[in-house]
């Protein structure tokens, strides 16, 4: 009998395929990568870890930057999940119903996109001012919407809510009308539908928006500060600080605040990443 | 259940898709709907279903009037072309679905919906795989699944559209035999539909033929194959060759030739002449039809060959034992042993 050409075995960078220019596009891809993302990046991590451990420690346990930290978060976890809510329920309207209009309101949804941040805060607070139209209706009942926190969770909803209704609109539209079909000839009625087939079907699509919307949240700048208010240890969010040690030229300080902040969000993100795929593998979904 | 389906008349946006159809399908029986797309057939069943709603006519379920019952309260199974199974849950949550999601006052005991989930698993001889998710199964053991849980609700019919449609035609043609096998044992009035003609022969006490929403034949595999009531169904069952022909003198006349064939109990005037490619002849004699071979090939355990009749070369198909030695003639004559003649609408 012949003996077979022994084949390699072990790990091998490249598995064979017909498709070709794995290895410059992938030299592209690690380039690109670099340049914007990851050596800008350590930059600003090396710059933090600059004043060496016991000095970075003193730095992010700060009074003022936790209470920012706490401020940032809370707030970009209630925005993100309000915008789960109605950004899922606006999508739904979206894809199931025909009325005059929709394709004007399909597009309006994108506007927080495209519109300048600072733009969006000016406009959400003369509203939302105890003087401004809509806040004036909530003054004479004690709350108090700009310049508070509330006021923090109304711009990240404004500014994240693009990223659910985008996220959710093309899942709900591949969702068939056979599984709706088949639930109901199955004796379901419409709410045993929609939360027992329909919104678990949904979940790995609302589950990235809800970390976009939250990663979009977290990082904002603009819009917030002009309705927050910016009183430390209220409403001062964790990016403002940062800009305010730059603006007393502490580097280094805004860099540890920064640096804190891209570690908890990398790891919610990944987090929610590995829920993810861990979801497609059981489900298939997505392939 | 015997279902009535009375004088139903369906229209898409003002564009019928069922005229005025009347079909009774007998309880226990396995009835296919069959015809080519846009013939209505999946409407009728989403009609059955409670899925659509006539635009006009009504839908018995035995004695209770269900045109205007919902689908839930209709209690049928239904199986769909692509499964439609339940992406996040696994096999057995999918089986127990409809018994779970019962008002409390009607839902059996979790114990008993499971024992009853698993029996019909073993049912479709999908016992062990309970665990599994939708996306980690075959096609053909997807569609078991989705019938399983049709059957687990206890359903009053069972409907399915396209079943195999989805499909290669080995798991095609195991699942048609497995599903008579499960029809002849749970006994449940089933409809199914397909644009398969050999499928509905194969597997049906009973076909619906459609055409262009219609009903054009009800009947059995054999009255159907072999008194077809109109040219369509003549057509769409089976092969067939079809030449103009007029009746003179209680015979058949192709071309100003008689063929030799006694056109008994038929009206004189033209129409058109219908025969099977297997139901022929070889002549010597004159008086019959007559063609040059134009090509012939090789059909199973037989030889189709394809003769140019008439000054106007019409194509008809004859089949011969594969070694006959009229295969090599260049020149046929023929007689149609059994024919149907369709007279031309006046």
């Amino acid at each position: 009998m012949a003996t077979a050409a022994p084949i390699r075995a072990g790990w091998r960078l490249k598995q064979p395929s017909v498709i070709p220019g794995f290895g410059l596009t992938l030299g592209f891809t690690l380039t690109y990568f670099s340049l914007i993302i990851l050596i800008p990046l350590i930059a600003l991590m090396l710059r933090a870890a600059g004043i060496g451990p016991a000095g970075f420690w003193a730095a992010a346990t700060d009074p003022r930057v936790l209470a920012s930290l706490r401020t940032s978060f809370t707030t970009a976890l209630i925005a993100a999940s309000i915008n789960v809510v109605f950004g899922t329920l606006i999508a739904w309207v979206l894809v199931r119903y025909r009325f005059p209009g929709r394709r004007v309101f399909d597009a309006i949804v994108d506007l927080p996109f495209a519109l300048p941040t600072a733009v969006a805060g000016i406009a959400l607070t003369a509203i939302y001012a105890p003087s401004g139209s809509i806040g004036a209706l909530f003054a004479p009942l004690g709350i108090r919407i700009a310049y508070t926190p509330i006021g923090i969770v109304i711009a990240m909803v404004f500014i994240g809510l693009p990223f659910v209704v985008r996220t959710v609109q093309p899942i709900l539209e591949e969702v068939s009308r056979e599984i709706e079909e088949a639930s109901a000839t199955l004796g379901a009625n419409r709410f045993q539908t929609i939360t027992r087939v329909i919104l678990p079907g949904l979940a790995p699509a609302i589950l990235t928006g809800f970390a976009l919307a939250f990663a979009r949240a977290v990082g904002e700048y603009g819009s917030v500060i002009f309705i927050a208010g910016n009183i430390p240890f209220v409403s001062e969010i964790a990016p403002l600080l940062i800009v305010i040690r730059l603006e007393e030229f502490n580097y280094t300080g805004a860099a540890v605040i920064a640096t804190v902040m891209l570690s908890i969000s990398f790891l919610m993100l990944l987090f929610i990443n590995l829920v993810q795929a861990w979801s497609r593998k059981r489900y298939g979904y997505g392939n | 259940m015997q279902v009535s389906v009375k004088n139903v008349r369906k229209e898409f946006d003002r564009f019928p898709a069922l005229h005025d159809v009347s079909l009774d399908i007998v309880s226990g029986e396995l009835i296919a709907l069959l015809g080519p797309s846009g013939s209505g057939k999946t409407t009728l069943l989403r009609l059955i279903a409670g899925l659509e709603y006539p635009t006009s006519g009504a839908i018995y379920f035995g004695d209770e009037d269900a045109s205007h019952k919902s689908v839930q309260e209709r209690n049928v199974g239904f199986v769909f072309q692509h499964y439609a199974l339940f992406r996040h849950m696994t096999i057995l949550e999918n089986v127990s679905f409809g018994l779970k999601v019962r008002p409390r006052e009607t839902r059996p005991a979790a114990a008993e919906i499971r024992r009853k989930a698993l029996e019909l698993l073993d049912l479709v001889q999908l016992s062990g795989l309970e665990k599994r998710y939708p996306n980690q199964l075959s096609g053909g053991q997807r569609q078991r699944v989705a019938l399983a849980r049709a059957l687990a609700i206890e359903p009053r019919v069972l409907l399915l559209d396209e079943p195999f449609g989805a499909l290669d035609a080995q798991v095609r043609r195991e699942l048609r035999k497995w599903l008579r096998e499960i029809h002849d044992r749970t006994g449940h009035t089933t409809v199914f539909v397909t644009h398969d003609q050999e499928e509905a022969l194969e597997l049906s006490d009973r076909l619906c033929v459609m055409s262009q929403g219609r009903i054009e034949q009800v009947g059995t595999p054999d009255d159907v194959y072999d008194r077809p009531a109109s040219p369509f169904v003549f057509g769409f069952i089976g092969e067939s060759s079809e030449l103009p022909a007029t009746v003179e003198n209680g015979e058949f006349w192709v071309d100003g030739r008689a063929i030799g064939v006694a056109a008994t109990d038929q009206a004189p005037g033209k129409g058109k002449l219908y025969f099977r490619p297997h139901d022929v002849d070889l002549v010597e004699a004159d008086a019959a039809l007559a063609g040059v071979v134009a090509g012939h090939r090789r059909v199973g355990g037989t030889r189709r060959v394809e003769l140019s009749v008439g000054g106007d070369h019409r194509k008809v198909e004859l089949d011969l034992p594969f070694d006959h030695p009229a295969g090599e003639k260049t020149r046929l004559a023929f007689r149609p042993r059994r024919w149907r003649f369709f007279p031309e609408a006046v």
